[in-house]
């Protein structure tokens, strides 16, 4: 009996509400831009700043490449809505370099090989700024733990950690 | 997923009376299972309130010696606080055992009480379930049923509650401060969640247009015995098979206080005061967590696929109280089971 | 100068991939794009009705829906569907083609609108009704519909009767689940229509399969169609056939003459393809000296109903042990899903496992050592074809990987071992794969500034494609590898193969080989045509390309720089397109070996499984870079113990439904899970396998690593578990 019923779902109509103007600092860049109060930080970075280098791997924060920092912290920007990060300090991939001088974390994981396909790279070194910044991680293991937010399909996560210790040692 | 208005709440009162005055509208402060849940077309306000900036973000000590915690509070900010991590470990713990650091960065203290289950079918809007749909069937019952519930559950709904925070909060025996159109309530945390019944659509006791503004937390914090243990398919980022929060308070080798509460096992963090009775002024030693774990499972039904949870929580109950009793807590980034 | 081959390079591609800068399939934001979300259909197995898309065409920005009533025109026969990779029987998928309904999250309705999150919105106002026919999903369940195909391998003597007579006998099956490969990056394409022409940016290990592809689906000619990869997010094998979204985008593009980009959300790409589930039945007859007197290995697979997909879980059994009596047999299961397909190690992965854990259990019942076992069966011939290996350092892999894991100090008995609460289990298996190679066509164009362009349509999935390259063609030209860049991914691009089955690596380094060859004797012909050259009289082959110069091999004295070369002959570049050789004799097995040692920890009460120490021995000839070689076997013993522990595809029956089709509940291992894997790579030459000795190692890394860890499980706990994933509930009897 349990399963033999169907979900019903609701007949909808369309009233969409108008666009939101925004205000986000991203990567020391004041951009101003209007979104939909559904478009989700990662979207709006990738589709209306193109700002590519954030990745999208799954959409619901199950994946953790579409890390970004806010204010410092690293946070999912798929489960994010732009409209609630209005003035907001918004960090990318993009920029972490300095005037062409790659961020620390970014060369240890191309001297590790941190990396293989690309994809979760991003997520994976905005996340280690992170955790560098918060400072909880001394050990692997801890690093390994903190670190878990992050799916590498392609099984880097040794050279992921070995990366994060270079960019330790070397700050 | 349907189109949704937004809005900003000013202040407590004025977040109230904008979720009055809208039936379909809905808070949201960090997100993370909320959008998940409006874009799997789970959730369907019409309307969000944004209460992120509400100011409810500090972490107090109370006049009677216990901590108010605002309900905005990131969930990193409440576990890595001094005074939680000093006197309230069970709670960083239990914080630090739940989703990823991102998640944690993001996700309110109130938010993390509200968060829904995490049953395959609740979240497919393609099959059945009471949950979302009241009254289409519940499809988990004969269904892919290795995470859901039991203990607590009903003919028409065997969901877990999700969260690791809450099956600590439990423990502790914190309050839930809630404030609506006719002021400002407490609700013990044993309260606040609910057994799916006939009314599996509802979580818990929190009216719609009532708003969490804090948690507060009892003088005591178990801070030298207690341990979280948390079981899951893979050794991090995954929801629990079956959590355990452990706390006892020892004279010597005899139990004097124990807290004992279960994640991953029922609709809401899961107590039993004849569990937590039958420790007291009893050796702290196997025996004695064994018949607490049995107490505790009483009841316990399985589905088929979860049939193991049983086993597998008594024998996680016995070994986090073991773990509590000994001053070892579980280590959260050393996986070996102490 | 040092040479680049067999070096630590890190990847060319490496800046471009930590700064953000490589862009993927779904980020090429074009003006004017399209964005398309597509609703999937909610039943495995019937008719559409009806849909109606008035409301979602109401929504402000949605420009168009399209549906199988109202899409462009598309092909209306089989062979127009058929990729590279297809299966030969079956009748392939058409997307969005008419109102039948094959599996769950097919395709119904292509939303098309100005953004991405109208497009989302309004595809939940598509309302879609079906006529539901029965379904079956369940192989279990379906079992005795089975059908035999042509097995790949051969019987040799009477196995049935051997393994009755045999002293020592082990007969068991083993399941493994339906995986999905789920790389990172979603399934995107974005199509753009100019005058005519179709230029498309698609997730695809196989950018020229996919532009034919699209030219038989759409009856354009090959030079309106141009398909560009890039950079890959992770294929794995789910890239190589074309998949429904970049027909989508094309029809999109089609419809509206503007550019569409379609990117699938995660749980949309739980219908694309899967490993299959496989029910793998072993039965190993041995002599009580521990010889195998008989192999029996029988495999039943899950393909869809429109399509036979199967690949070969039986045979390798003949590549590793001797045994005089052998009988495989391959049997078929359709169900109402989509058709399943290649993923990293496809069969092997499998059939391997299956193999390895039947060999263990033999073991423990002759009271051999494993490793011991596996020498005695040891096999210098592929049993199959009765013929030697052009190269096979397995015995060395079993070695070398015994001593750096310390395996002379395992105790043999189940349970002997233990640390505190943990039982500690110490298991090993062998790997194996093919060293394949393709035909590819390699471009090369030298400028007269000393800088060499090195292209082929090949795409880098992530396995360090664009590294090897420049470093083969680095040191076959004398250039610093600074001086070469590799263009890759586009289907202009000269001919090459999907990259997969590990024959990228053999198949354009030796084409580079050739090529670079070719260059240098234009270059030789310049050279000699200087005045009083020194290399007058010299053969292509008796001069090298070294530092910048042609040099003589016999006298490094005479020599003439590239450049001045060049420039006395006018020559501003020299272009040159050179195809490897891709041997057709049979006369040799051509395989990569590899033996891997595990050690787990168990948690005796609770069943708690952690992989503490992996260390993987492969041998597969040249390894061209220690780099990107080792994180190419490191990641797939990542893969290893994801499909020991963690991988499952949970089907609800009843609905034919993936349960799990999301990354949190289809458990893939994450950082926590992973702690020290040693890779060692066997140094095995070998000149008969190809010019340049290389073998290939994308799916060896995996092989054989689920069933290593399996046996370690069993050494650990004394519960044999043959169903996969290996979950503490499977481990630990709770009661």
């Amino acid at each position: 009996m349990a399963r033999s019923g169907t979900a019903k779902r609701v007949t909808r109509t369309a009233s969409v509400p108008e666009k939101i103007p925004i205000r986000l600092t991203v990567n020391g860049n004041q951009m101003e831009l209007r979104v939909a109060p559904w478009t989700t930080l990662l979207d709006a970075l990738r589709d209306h700043l193109d700002l590519t280098g954030t990745k999208k791997g799954c959409d619901h924060g199950q994946c953790g490449a579409c890390t970004v920092l806010v204010d410092g912290r690293r946070i999912s920007s798929c489960l994010t809505l732009a409209v609630m990060k209005e003035g907001a300090e918004i960090i990318t991939i993009e920029g972490l370099a300095r005037d062409g001088v790659l961020h620390p974390l970014q060369q240890a994981f191309i001297d590790q090989d941190a990396f293989q396909c690309g994809y979760c790279t991003s997520g994976q070194i905005c996340s280690g700024v992170g955790l560098l910044a918060e400072g909880k991680a001394r050990t692997p293991n801890e690093i390994r733990e903190l670190m878990s937010g992050n799916i590498c399909r392609c099984g880097a996560y040794p050279n992921i950690v070995a990366a994060i210790l270079q960019a330790m040692e070397r700050s | 997923m349907i189109p949704f208005q937004y809005a900003r709440a000013n202040d407590v009162a004025d977040a109230i009376k904008q979720i009055a005055a809208d039936p379909s509208a809905k808070f949201i402060a960090g997100g993370t299972n909320l959008i998940d849940l409006i874009k799997y077309d789970v959730e369907e306000p019409t309307r969000l309130i944004d209460i992120s900036h509400l100011p409810l973000r500090s972490i107090e000590q109370t006049s009677t010696g216990g901590v108010l915690i605002g309900a905005m509070v990131p969930n990193t900010d409440l576990a890595y606080h001094p005074m939680i991590e000093e006197r309230y470990p069970l709670l960083a713990r239990a914080i630090m055992s739940g989703a990823s650091q991102q998640l944690r960065n993001m996700a309110s203290t109130g938010g993390n009480l509200l968060q829904r289950t995490r049953c395959f079918y609740f979240y497919d809007t393609a099959t059945p379930c009471n949950k979302r749909e009241p009254g289409s069937g519940c499809s988990a019952i004969d269904g892919v049923n290795r995470i859901n519930a039991v203990l607590g559950t009903s003919q028409a709904c065997i969901a877990t509650h999700p969260s690791d925070m809450c099956v600590a909060l439990a423990a502790l025996d914190a309050t839930v401060h809630v404030a609506g159109p006719a002021g400002a309530r407490t609700i013990a945390f044993a309260d606040f969640h609910r057994l799916p019944g006939n009314t599996p659509q509802r979580d818990t006791n929190l009216e719609p247009d009532e708003i969490i503004t804090a948690i507060e937390l009892p003088p005591k914090g178990f801070s030298a015995n207690y341990s979280y243990l948390k079981i899951r398919d893979r050794l991090s980022y995954a929801f629990a098979l079956v959590s355990v929060a452990a706390a006892l308070e020892l004279d010597g080798d005899t139990i004097k206080e124990a807290r004992l509460a279960l994640g991953g096992v029922a609709h809401k963090p899961w107590r039993s005061s004849a569990a937590e009775a039958a420790l007291l002024g009893k050796r702290a030693d196997a025996t004695a967590f064994a018949q607490a774990a049995d107490w505790l499972l009483h009841g316990a039904k399985g589905y088929g696929h979860n049939n193991f949870k049983i086993g597998l929580a008594r024998r996680a109950i016995v070994r986090t109280l073991g773990q509590a009793a000994r001053g070892m807590p579980q280590s959260l980034s050393d996986k070996k089971i102490r | 100068m040092t040479s680049y081959i067999g070096s630590a390079t890190s990847r060319v591609d490496g800046r471009a991939k930590v700064t953000g800068e490589a862009r993927y399939a779904g980020e090429f934001n074009v003006p004017g794009l399209v964005h398309g979300y597509v609703v999937e259909s909610t039943i495995p197995k019937g008719r559409v009705v009806r849909i109606d898309t008035g409301g979602a065409l109401e929504v402000d920005g949605v420009l168009e829906v399209l549906t199988h009533r109202n899409r462009p025109p598309m092909a209306d026969n089989d062979l127009a569907y058929k990729d590279e990779v297809a299966p030969e029987k079956g009748s392939p998928y058409r997307p969005l083609y008419d109102d039948r309904i094959l599996f769950t999250g097919q395709p119904v309705a292509l939303v098309l609108a100005d953004d991405w999150e109208t497009a989302r919105v309004a595809a939940s106002m598509v309302k879609v009704e079906y006529q539901k026919e029965p379904h079956v999903t369940d192989l279990h369940a379906e079992r005795s519909r089975a059908f035999a195909i042509d097995a790949p391998e051969k019987p040799r003597g009477d196995a049935a009767k051997a393994f009755a007579s045999a002293a020592v006998r082990h007969a068991a099956e083993y399941f493994i689940p339906t995986e999905h490969h789920n790389p990172m990056e979603l399934f995107a394409s974005t199509a753009i229509w100019e005058d005519g022409r179709l230029t498309v940016y698609d997730k695809t290990q196989g950018v020229q399969n996919v532009q034919k592809y699209l030219c038989g689906v759409f009856k354009m000619k090959p030079d309106e169609v141009r398909v560009m990869s890039p950079y890959m997010g992770g294929g794995f094998g789910a890239g190589l056939r074309p998949q429904y979204q970049v027909v989508l985008a094309v029809l999109g593009a089609r419809a509206l003459k503007r550019p569409v980009r379609v990117m699938l959300t995660r749980t949309q790409m739980y219908a694309l393809g899967y490993r299959p589930a496989s029910i793998e039945r072993l039965a190993l007859g041995a002599s009580s000296g521990g010889t195998l007197e008989s192999m029996q290995h029988e495999t039943i697979a899950v393909t869809s109903q429109f399509e036979e997909f199967a690949r070969n879980d039986t045979g390798w059994g003949n590549l590793l042990y001797k045994s005089p009596n052998a009988k495989f047999e391959h049997r078929l299961v359709k169900l109402d899903l989509p058709t399943s397909c290649d993923m990293r190690a496809p069969g092997a992965a499998t059939g391997v496992y299956a193999l390895e854990c039947a060999m263990d259990e033999l073991a423990i019942a002759l009271k051999t050592d494993p490793v011991q076992l596996r020498l005695q069966c040891y096999s210098d011939r592929n049993q199959g074809e009765d013929v030697p290996y052009t190269s096979k350092q397995l015995r060395e892999c079993y070695r070398q990987g015994a001593a750096e894991f310390g395996w002379d100090k395992r105790n043999a008995e189940p349970r002997s071992m233990r640390e505190g609460s943990e039982l500690v289990g110490w298991g090993m298996a062998s790997g194996v794969w093919e060293a394949l190679q393709m035909p590819a066509t390699v471009r090369i164009v030298l400028t007269a500034n000393g800088h060499a362009e090195v292209a082929t349509a090949a795409s880098d999935i992530g396995t360090g494609t664009y590294t090897i390259m420049a470093q083969v063609a680095a040191d076959m030209l004398g250039l610093p590898i600074d001086n070469i860049s590799v263009k890759l991914g586009d289907s202009t691009l000269p001919q090459c193969p999907l990259e997969g089955g590990s024959w990228i690596a053999s198949s354009v380094c030796n084409a580079i080989a050739n090529t670079a060859r070719a260059v240098r004797g234009d270059l030789l012909k310049l050279a000699k045509g200087m005045k009083d050259s020194p290399l007058a009289g010299a053969g292509v082959d008796e001069v090298a390309l070294i530092d910048g110069k042609i040099v003589s091999k016999r006298d490094a004295n005479r020599a003439v720089s590239i450049a001045s070369a060049m420039q006395s002959g006018n020559a501003e570049r020299i272009t040159r397109e050179e195809v490897n050789k891709v041997d057709e004799d049979k006369s040799h097995a051509r395989n990569v070996h590899s033996a891997i040692f595990a050690e787990v920890k168990v948690d005796e009460e609770l069943g708690v499984i952690r992989v503490t120490r992996v260390v993987n021995a492969v041998a597969a000839g040249r390894i061209l870079n220690l780099k990107t070689a080792h994180s190419q076997i490191m990641g797939g013993v990542v893969w290893g113990i994801g499909m020991a522990l963690h991988e499952e595809t949970l089907f609800d029956h009843h609905f034919g439904r993936v349960m799990n089709a999301n990354i949190a509940e289809y458990h893939v291992p994450v950082n926590a899970d992973i702690h020290d894997i040693k890779v060692i790579f066997v140094e095995e030459p070998d000149e008969i396998v190809n010019p340049l000795g290389i073998k290939g190692l994308g799916e060896i890394g995996i092989v054989g690593v689920a069933a290593a860890i399996a046996n370690a499980v069993y050494h650990a706990t004394g519960k044999r578990v043959r169903d996969l994933p290996i979950t503490l509930d499977k481990v630990v009897q709770f009661e």
